[in-house]
């Protein structure tokens, strides 16, 4: 018999809050050869772990869950929260499943955390992914190639294993499913919220940084079709894009309090890495060449926008106002997380192209462990009373 | 010691106040001599190939700094704030923003001319990108992005090196091209290199000069003012080589009577404290800061902000021999593209090298790329060197964030306990 939205929606919120990864130590038990591999927000190229065998692990702090006794003397009041929860789980045993750590170009905090992890465990195995900020294939792509090519060795190495092409095309095809199942999923939310609100989608999607990914393909596949199944009441909400909130992610109250202030979060960047790759990387009639190859033109032109790549000749905040108009939102919300570098300093510019499209936009700052949401749920209900007063859309 | 005004000055002070004054005076005529300006930052800047264009470039972290000095930027970073800038985010972005708001005005004075070519090189600090990212949309003129990967692995590898050379050739030097209506000239780029490397001997000498007690420099609060010429606009002229010509010679004579370092209201007669260094310091307290190391009698030796734009002292020089590769390896060395076991490393050997009494660590709020990772620095580097390190709190160019009752309050602890620590055991009650 079929799950239930409930059932599935309980499902997801376990595995997302399952802070101490049992899930995913249960995975690695099976089998002494297991290994897994954690990685930081926001992009890494996942397909290569997955074609390793290996175990991909989204590490995305403690949230509200945590509590910090010895991260807080690693970072200064004044660095966001993530990376004091993420060496919170480190230093307590939480992430010791894991043999590997990739630290993505998010960020210097993000950049400067693979430095911590190379001092304070020096026996696990850590890689700084540094993504090209010039896109020209012979380039900005022969050094992605050179950064793909050495993890995929170091894989090899750490997982005493050979990665063949064939793997990797069997790991890019579960990650174009999962992508094409996410961006349904997203679809379904923009059509009829109120069947897949934000604070479901949400955990379906955190689900997914600690399962193995022909697993959450399963669970969004379950959960789409019994959300799009349900006999929900439709809700006239106003509609919002959420924006800022691809690293450290807001605590899952935050979420649900927009919405019960009256806003439909219609699309949003949370959890952003994972559905970087807006198309398929396999072309239609299969997979063709090298797949190295295949995923550096997957980054270079399939990736979405996002702070931490350069806007080169694109125009930035463009990609955010075409967002609202495909999803017919009537506004949006800068949430980010409190000394978040690439969110703030975007901001900015993000805001002046709504404002030359006339789009209306409020901006509210959080950290992963926020508990207070009284003002939030104010402000936010305030915008979306002004939206369905005074909108055109 | 008694605080003097007008503060003292080394003449080679006032050389450099002669140079970048005639610097600045050239950027104001540039609408009328036609001169073109390149922006771009002080890490990894590639002054030699900009000159070679006969480029004039403009240093924005410079003009931010300068600001602080002149104690402007807490108005600037207000005006940008006011215009929907976070105040979270570097205050050297913001100082700039509210700068170009107020009509771009110099530290001389004069108007700082628009930018022909925003020349971003991306090298060890993330905030660097969105900040010409915020000045594309303010200027109609060309960008350049030129992206130095991270030693994330703890080396230079030669994937690295020729990425970088690919974008310079492919890139940056058609923008160059482009904007200037010239062409590349890899002998004039060669020439001014081998001028580089003339400066950097002398620069160095200076720098380890600190190795001698007492020291005849400071090299933190004395540092930032050698550090200017050849971080900014004058590697590769004969000014950098004059300059540092100038401060070689007065270190010697500094070295030769068994002088201390030179501050505002002094020497320092008496060296107690040999510190080194680590973080950027405060610039609109500045000389206040200063002040409480020497009336101390704190000198410090060394210190890795005079790194950022090169790590000349590990052996690094310009090579006129291979001018691409050889700037590519420049941008890759600069000290914030280290990784944090490098850093450390790094302030090990120089508490060492420099017989430092301890170590401590200005940690600004501006600058993530610095701080985030001091305090796992602040206790590496006490268990591999055995001295005490020191922490205190500040920001660049943000008025709001310096507490001097604190500072000076955790700076006075700080020495107390390296005192402490020379009592010999059973000395103290």
């Amino acid at each position: 018999m079929a799950s239930t939205v409930e059932e599935l929606v309980a499902r997801a919120e376990a595995l997302a809050l399952d802070v101490d990864l049992t899930g995913v130590a249960a995975w690695k038990e099976a089998d002494p050869a297991r290994r897994v591999v954690g990685y930081l927000p926001v992009f890494v190229p996942i397909e290569i772990i997955t074609a390793a065998g290996m175990h991909p692990v989204g590490i995305i702090g403690g949230t509200d869950q945590v509590e910090i006794i010895r991260g807080d003397a690693y970072f200064q009041s004044y660095i966001c929260h993530i990376p004091r929860s993420v060496v919170e789980l480190g230093l307590s045993g939480r992430l010791d499943v894991c043999d590997g750590f990739l630290f993505p170009s998010t960020c210097d905090v993000i950049r400067n955390m693979s430095g911590i992890w190379k001092l304070e465990f020096p026996d696990k195995y850590v890689k700084y992914v540094d993504v090209p900020q010039n896109f020209d294939p012979e380039i900005g792509g022969n050094w992605w190639r050179h950064e793909i090519t050495s993890l995929r060795a170091d894989l090899e190495k750490l997982g005493e294993i050979e990665i063949t092409d064939e793997s990797m095309w069997t790991a890019i095809a579960l990650h174009d499913e999962n992508r094409r199942l996410l961006r349904n999923l997203y679809d379904l939310r923009s059509e009829r919220p109120w069947l897949a609100p934000t604070s479901e989608v949400y955990l379906m999607q955190r689900a997914g940084l600690v399962l193995p990914v022909q697993e959450h393909n399963e669970l969004l596949r379950e959960y789409t079709e019994a959300a799009t199944n349900s006999d929900r009441p439709l809700m006239d909400n106003s509609r919002i894009v959420l924006a800022g909130a691809f690293c450290e992610q807001p605590p899952l109250g935050l979420l649900r309090t927009l919405e019960r202030a009256g806003c439909w979060i219609v699309d949003d960047d949370l959890l952003l890495g994972p559905r970087m790759i807006t198309e398929p990387i396999i072309d239609p009639e299969g997979p063709v060449g090298d797949p190295v190859d295949a995923l550096v033109k997957a980054f270079l032109d399939k990736a979405a926008a996002a702070s931490f790549i350069y806007i080169d000749e694109k125009v930035k905040g463009a990609e955010l106002a075409d967002m609202v108009d495909k999803r017919q939102a009537e506004g949006v919300i800068f949430a980010a997380p409190s000394f978040c570098d690439p969110a703030l300093l975007d901001r900015p510019m993000l805001a002046r192209a709504l404002d030359e499209r006339g789009i209306s936009h409020i901006s509210m700052k959080y950290s992963e462990n926020t508990g207070q949401f009284q003002t939030i749920r104010e402000q936010a209900g305030t915008f979306a009373d002004a939206l369905k007063l005074w909108s055109d859309a | 010691m008694t605080e003097t005004v007008p503060a003292q000055r080394d003449a080679s002070m006032a050389l450099q106040k002669k140079i970048l004054g005639e610097h600045y005076h050239a950027l104001a005529q540039a609408p009328e001599t036609g001169a073109k300006t390149a922006y771009t930052f002080v890490p990894g800047n590639l002054t030699e190939l900009i000159r070679s264009f006969d480029m004039l470039p403009v240093l924005p972290e410079i003009n931010a700094l300068q600001s602080g000095m002149r104690k402007q930027s807490g108005d600037f970073v207000r005006e940008a704030e006011k215009l929907g800038h976070s105040e979270d985010v570097c205050t050297y972005v913001k100082c700039d923003i509210g700068m170009l708001k107020g009509g771009n005005i110099g530290p001389t004075g004069e108007h700082i001319p628009d930018p022909d070519l925003l020349l971003l090189s991306y090298t060890g600090c993330f905030t660097f990108m969105k900040w010409f990212e915020l000045l594309k949309q303010e200027y109609d003129c060309e960008i350049a992005m030129l992206h130095v990967p991270y030693q994330g692995g703890g080396e230079i590898t030669q994937e690295m090196v020729d990425y970088i050379v690919r974008q310079l050739e492919e890139s940056v030097i058609p923008k160059l091209e482009k904007v200037t209506g010239k062409s590349f000239d890899e002998d004039a780029v060669s020439e001014r290199l081998a001028l580089s490397a003339q400066a950097e001997e002398d620069f160095v000498y200076v720098l380890e000069s600190a190795k001698h007690r007492p020291s005849p420099i400071d090299g933190y609060f004395g540092g930032v003012f050698y550090i200017g010429p050849i971080f900014s606009a004058f590697r590769g002229t004969q000014a950098g080589i004059d300059y540092y010509q100038a401060l070689r010679s007065e270190v010697d004579a500094r070295i030769a009577a068994g002088k201390g370092p030179v501050t505002p209201a002094g020497e320092v007669t008496d060296e107690r404290y040999r510190l080194v260094v680590e973080g950027p310091p405060n610039w609109t307290h500045f000389r206040e800061f200063w002040k409480m190391f020497y009336e101390e009698n704190a000198v410090c030796v060394a210190s890795t902000y005079t790194k950022v734009g090169g790590l000349y002292d590990r052996g690094f020089r310009h090579d006129p021999s291979k001018p691409l590769e050889s700037l590519a390896r420049y941008c890759l060395g600069c000290y914030t593209n280290l990784n944090l076991p490098q850093r450390v490393d790094l302030i090990s050997d120089y508490v060492r090298e420099y017989s430092a009494d301890g170590f401590l660590i200005n940690s600004v709020k501006s600058c993530n790329s610095f701080s985030a990772g001091q305090l796992v620095i602040l206790r590496e580097v006490e268990e591999r060197t055995g001295v005490p390190g020191g922490f205190i709190e500040s920001d660049l160019v943000d008025p709001r964030y310096f507490s001097a009752a604190n500072i000076k309050n955790r700076l006075e602890s700080y020495l107390q306990m390296i005192e402490q620590r020379r009592q010999p055991v059973g000395a103290t009650g």
